[in-house]
């Protein structure tokens, strides 16, 4: 304790543009700087990734040093004399800024990050009007033969983040630094498509592209046509983690919760009828507690793995199919949706299966593979035909001219539009477990749960952990976030060392809510504030707990049970394939 | 397809694995040991993917380390690789001239395979025998003060798959 305070209490003072400053000891030039209120450009340093350093635009003179030095990587020392903005730094990063624009193409107009990217950003600062250098821009083809990322190495600044992600916090290694000098990039082992490579689809390195080298699918296109097309009802279905960042891309606070406006919008957009992905993840939680009490009743495979996040569920397939016998059968919410909506629905409806269209609106780019799994087409038909990200919504909502903050509120339709806060919570780390633990506890113990809030896993920590008295039987849980920890659980059930029952794990770090298809520019802060506004949803909730939906109640009397059971399995339950790389 | 199966065997990569040491500081010699016993001076995607599955490494982490260094190839090559040193001092002593020797000699460009598989020409940087320059370096000899004879003896040697004292 003591050894901690003397830690803490190191402070140093370094002087910024003549402003004094005392900071801890290790904090950043850039970020003394940013706490003294000087912003100092940077295009490869992300907030939440390690500094790498390599993209030099954060130069700035340390008095006594013979250089510049990169202030996103260098720490203060006592005494420094720190000048942020003087000519000579402003000139050297205006040459590297025309250096990276020599390399880079010059076709703003046509990109998918135009107006929101971090490369134009820095262009327009630093007022790049004639570049000296010569322009040699490549051609190099573009990577799109995958439902879920485009790759186009054309526009790759060498920044790195996408292979800190995904070597360091996904530990996926589909990507990596390869060949050196003129020829230095991004690539997969032996130039491989993604496809091929050990990628789940997460999305995380889009997320932090500052440019358009890494992007979803644009699937939009497909959705309008659908939309124009008088011959199909077209449905959608939103996820829970997107009404709470959706906000983000029309100038809303982090964590704005836009559910009404979000619906609203979707209605004047043209769907026939929007319902509420969370009516499925309800179902979900019904069918994943019932798996776990029968595998705790007949000592099945234990550990029981959630399987709701698809990318998740590609890592798994292709680096530990061994284990896959751990994974729940049970379907994504996503995929039961599409299964119940072209079978119940269409019955009550009226409406045949092959005139119903289904889009998603998912946080996440691993759905947009998911959707066309060949399995995923229980209905007779592919049962989500397209899936979009929260970012691909916002691009439909603004070619429409929708005034999105002065849309009024709508509601969900029936009869998926009831749902409970347990639902909500999937959208973020530790709500699947959560929501699972409401259910299974009462069911076990045949007493209502008093206290609801399993706090012990929520939260942004990489794993969770918490032990339930179920009626006398203690259960051991574990929630991990992102893929590098699912990774630290996996090495353990193959040790044979895990003492879990049941775990939750979503592939990217925070949940769903920092899914790879939600909007650019989240820092770990932005992703807390969403995950803040879930948990309000759900503690405002009238109905917290799956079992209590009496939508979903109704889906089994009037529908699965009267079907044949090995039907009624199929269309809320999957099966996996060993893909291993 | 499996092209890769004439030149090295699974069991061969993994006993090149095992008596190098399976941790990731021995990649850069399990690597060379593997180019080396391929005959065709390259490592194949199979065999770097099994190095990678032992050393318990991403496989793109393996193909950066190969494309880093020169000395890699992930395309076969000639069985002997003749390096023509194109810095500086060799510069000087015109082994722009030896290019064209061994050009000629061999009736490729620089950077292809001959059609027998035996010559592969290539550049490289300095390799320490500026004094004998201009310099050719095939496998781990180094042959100075080029002529054209020089040359055609050297091949010669190698066509008739002896080695050749300096």
């Amino acid at each position: 304790m003591q050894k901690m305070a003397k830690t803490k209490n190191k402070l140093v003072t370094v002087t910024i543009n003549g402003e004094q400053i005392t900071v801890p000891a290790g904090t950043t030039i850039l970020e003394a700087a940013k706490q003294a209120g000087f912003k100092i450009p940077t295009l490869c340093h992300h907030p939440d990734l390690k500094p790498r350093a390599t993209c030099r635009l954060c130069l700035v003179e340390v008095k006594g040093q013979r250089r510049l030095q990169t202030a996103c990587n260098t720490p203060v020392r006592e005494g420094n004399e720190i000048i942020t903005n003087s000519a000579e730094v402003r000139e050297a990063r205006k040459t590297i800024l025309e250096l990276i624009l020599a390399d880079h193409p010059q076709d703003c107009l046509k990109c998918s990050r135009n107006q929101n990217c971090e490369l134009q950003k820095l262009a327009d600062e630093y007022q790049i009007r004639e570049n000296p250098f010569v322009v040699s821009a490549k051609n190099l083809p573009l990577e799109d033969s995958n439902p879920a990322i485009v790759r186009d190495m054309n526009k790759c600044v060498k920044c790195g983040r996408c292979v800190e992600v995904c070597q360091e916090i996904q530990q996926v290694g589909a990507i990596n630094t390869a060949n050196r000098s003129l020829a230095y990039g991004i690539s997969t082992a032996f130039e491989e498509e993604l496809a091929d490579s050990t990628c789940t689809y997460c999305g995380q390195c889009v997320t932090v592209c500052p440019v358009g080298a890494l992007k979803e699918k644009d699937d939009t296109a497909r959705v309008w046509q659908a939309l124009n097309n008088p011959e199909l009802h077209v449905v959608v279905q939103t996820a829970p983690a997107v009404r709470v960042a959706l906000g983000e891309e029309f100038g809303q606070k982090p964590g704005s919760i836009t559910t009404g406006k979000m619906i609203a919008a979707l209605k004047r957009l043209g769907f026939a009828k929007v319902f509420d992905t969370n009516f499925t993840a309800d179902l979900t939680i019904i069918e994943e507690s019932r798996e776990l009490l029968k595998r705790l009743k007949d000592k099945g495979d234990l550990p029981l793995l959630t399987s709701c996040s698809p990318g998740w569920i590609n890592f798994i397939e292709k680096m530990y199919p061994e284990l896959l016998k751990h994974v729940s059968t049970c379907k994504s919410p996503q995929q039961m949706f599409g299964a119940l909506a072209k079978t119940y629905y269409a019955d009550k409806a009226q409406i045949p299966a092959e005139k119903i269209f289904v889009v998603s609106i998912m946080p996440c780019t691993a759905k947009k593979y998911e959707c066309t799994r060949p399995e995923m087409k229980s209905s007779g038909y592919q049962d989500v035909d397209v899936v979009l990200t929260t970012r691909e919504l916002a691009q439909m909502i603004k070619q429409s001219g929708l005034d999105f903050a002065a849309l009024p509120e709508a509601e969900y339709d029936e009869p998926f539009g009831v749902s409970t806060g347990a639902a909500t919570i999937f959208g973020a780390t530790g709500g699947v477990m959560e929501a699972a633990l409401r259910t299974v506890y009462e069911t076990v113990a045949g007493k209502t749960l008093e206290d609801l809030d399993f706090k012990m896993v929520r939260g942004l920590d990489g794993i969770k952990e918490a032990t339930v008295d179920l009626a006398g039987k203690k259960v051991k849980v574990a929630v991990a976030n992102g893929l590098g920890n699912a990774k630290i659980l996996l090495e353990m059930i193959k040790a044979g060392k895990c003492k879990y029952h049941f775990i939750e794990i979503m592939a990217c770090p925070g949940g769903c809510i920092g899914g790879g298809g939600q909007p650019f520019g989240a820092t770990k802060a932005d992703k807390e504030k969403r995950l803040e506004s879930l948990y309000a949803i759900d503690k405002k909730s009238k109905l917290r707990k799956s079992h209590e939906n009496l939508a979903v109640t109704q889906v089994y009397d009037d529908f699965l049970r009267k079907t044949l059971d090995i039907y009624a399995h199929e269309l809320l339950h999957t099966y996996y394939s060993d893909r291993k790389h | 397809m499996k092209d890769f199966m004439n030149e090295l065997r699974k069991e061969q990569v993994l006993k090149i694995i095992k008596e190098k040491g399976a941790t990731k500081e021995n990649l850069l010699t399990i690597l060379l040991t593997i180019q080396e016993a391929s005959g065709r001076n390259y490592v194949h995607r199979e065999w770097a993917k099994w190095v990678a599955e032992e050393l318990g490494l991403p496989l793109s982490k393996v193909y950066d380390v190969l494309t880093f260094y020169a000395m890699f190839s992930t395309k076969p090559r000639g069985k002997y690789v003749l390096e023509i040193c194109h810095s500086a001092p060799c510069h000087v002593a015109k082994s722009a001239a030896v290019v064209q020797m061994f050009t000629e000699e061999l009736g490729i460009k620089m950077g292809e395979t001959t059609a027998d598989n035996l010559f592969t020409l290539q550049y490289t940087s300095c390799v320490g025998a500026c004094d004998i320059g201009p310099v050719v370096k095939i496998g781990e000899k180094v042959y100075g003060n080029l002529t054209r004879d020089k040359v055609a003896q050297i091949i010669q040697t190698y066509r008739e798959g002896a080695s050749c004292l300096n």
